[in-house]
């Protein structure tokens, strides 16, 4: 009983480890996009929480701003206007870093 | 199996690894480096600099020159000049650059700048020192450049390219321009702040021209032959204005060297004088006063940099953002001078005992308006290599020539969103 009551604590303690490392991690690539990620503050301001007409980046799905990204580069994104011209500067790996950082930013 | 005493170790690394997560991800890699920071100048580039370096490490101290309390933007001064927005909507304050990011502002020019010693001296007298110095001096005007046009003229025949009580005065003017009358402007040669403005101002004078005297012309007289989205603004012009707006270039005899502010005259090169109803000259300029000071200028009048961290190539400890940098081919724009605060803010931070920073990427979008549904845009990618400042092969580009009425609406609808967007991102007041 209390022999496994240690391995299930274990357990528990090695998982929340791997998140803190994976986190860590993951905070390490978001410092870096913090550079790469001024240049959308631009226009969709401070952390990509938009005053105006331009999409806010904040807190949307990670998967929703990569596809997006991508969409661009590819020039298949509806609608699109300087962002299709823009995506074109960046490297998949950037773009990726960029869904990434913004997504998780708190709206 | 794991021994108690492993688990106890990893038990406290998780814990420990917690609570650094609790803290922002920038807080904590950059929270250390310290040091004194003077940025002389609260525009686009300098109050970008002074927010940016705050959020990557509040413990550097950042003192902010700026003499006036309220900043009035060259961007979208044009909108005012056309009568879609009023004055005040193009001024900024710093309240939240003091009260949020603990920037002090010290209201006072900077008149001396010791590379050596690393101080500065202001008007006042006082002195302040730096570990790291930021210039954004933005522009001066060159009053020897055209025959007559001194600052005693422009009070007469204004600029409006600072903006300010010039702005204003020219918007007066126009109000009192009768129907009928002519608009000249005359347009200097590159480099110079802000390439499209020009051509944004015509339209959107011919915009409110249009509406209430539409008898009225423009004239603009260029001293080059080739202008920022040439194609776009013609074809605008029709579309929006007909046969309103005339452009006569450089080869045509567009370039001004003589003008008689009182007379409302010009004369071009080869002796043709054009007479005003209006007249706006927009001179040729240079790095703006401090950065001459500094002896960070060259013999072209502007500031070159090394494009990895806007450092002065002649001065060190010394970083010049904006206007008064040779940055080309990224345009002399609010935007730019926004892109490059902040790769300063990462650079400054390294110096000072922060992480070193990550290559800098510079992006650009100069929106303009040709009238209040029809925008424009051209965008670039740049990145540094060998300490130059070069774009991005394949990236960029202007709005296509045959885009349909809804996509010039969608771009005259981002203008507005990318003011609102770039002022908060500055100075914290959304437009």
């Amino acid at each position: 009983m209390r022999r496994s009551s240690v391995f299930h604590a274990a357990g528990l303690a090695s998982a929340a480890l791997l998140a803190a490392v994976l986190a860590g991690a993951a905070a390490a690539q978001e410092a870096d996009a913090s550079l790469l990620a001024g240049a959308c503050a631009s226009c969709h301001g401070t952390d990509g929480r938009s005053p105006g007409s331009i999409p806010p980046l904040a807190g949307k799905p990670f998967a929703v701003l990569s596809a997006q990204l991508a969409a661009f580069k590819a020039g298949e994104a509806r609608d699109a206007t300087v962002m299709t011209r823009l995506a074109l500067g960046y490297s998949d790996a950037e773009l990726e870093a960029l869904a990434r950082h913004f997504s998780q930013i708190e709206p | 199996m794991i021994s108690r005493r492993n688990l106890l170790k990893s038990i406290g690394a998780t814990a420990l690894a917690g609570s650094a997560l609790a803290m922002p991800a920038l807080a904590r890699a950059n929270g250390n480096a310290a040091g004194r920071v003077v940025i002389v100048g609260g525009g686009f580039g300098g109050a970008t600099a002074a927010k940016y370096i705050k959020r990557r490490a509040p413990g550097i101290d950042v003192t902010l020159v700026e003499a006036s309390g309220r900043f009035y933007t060259c961007p979208f001064s044009n909108l005012y000049l056309g009568g879609l927005r009023d004055f005040d909507s193009i001024g900024h304050d710093y309240a939240e650059l003091t009260g949020r990011y603990g920037v002090r502002l010290v209201a006072d020019l900077a008149r001396d700048v010791d590379g050596a010693g690393r101080t500065v001296t202001l008007a006042s007298g006082e002195t302040l020192a730096y570990d790291r110095l930021v210039l954004a001096p933005g522009i001066d005007f060159r009053w020897d450049a055209i025959e007559g046009y001194d600052e005693a003229a422009a009070e007469l025949a204004p600029h409006a390219w600072k903006a300010g009580p010039q702005t204003k005065l020219l918007k007066a003017q126009l109000e009192a321009l009768e129907d009928g009358g002519l608009f000249v402007l005359s347009a200097p040669a590159d480099p110079f702040r802000c390439p499209p403005g020009p051509y944004e101002r015509v339209s959107l004078i011919a915009h409110y021209l249009k509406t209430h005297k539409p008898r009225s012309k423009i004239l603009i007289l260029d001293a080059k032959d080739a202008f920022s989205k040439q194609g776009l603004f013609t074809a605008g012009w029709q579309a929006l204005y007909g046969d309103l707006i005339e452009w006569v270039g450089l080869s045509n005899d567009g370039k001004v060297v003589r003008v008689d502010a009182a007379a409302g005259e010009v004369e071009t090169e080869f002796g043709t004088i054009h007479k005003a109803g209006v007249l706006n000259v927009i001179p040729p300029q240079k790095a703006g006063f401090i950065a001459h000071a500094a002896g960070v200028v060259n013999e072209s009048g502007w500031v070159p940099v090394r494009a990895e961290t806007f450092e002065s190539a002649q001065v060190p400890g010394i970083h010049v953002v904006g206007d008064a940098t040779i940055a080309a081919p990224m345009p002399k724009s609010g935007f730019s001078a926004n892109a490059q605060g902040k790769v300063v803010a990462a650079a400054v931070v390294a110096a000072l005992g922060g992480p070193a920073s990550p290559e800098p990427v510079f992006a650009n979008t100069c929106y303009s308006l040709v009238g209040p549904d029809y925008g424009i845009s051209v965008a670039g990618v740049y990145r540094a290599a060998d300490g130059k400042v070069v774009p991005v092969e394949g990236s960029g580009g202007l709005s296509p020539a045959e885009a349909d009425a809804a996509y010039r609406r969608r771009e005259a609808r981002y203008t507005l969103g990318w003011y609102a967007a770039i002022t908060q991102d500055i100075w914290g007041t959304a437009a």
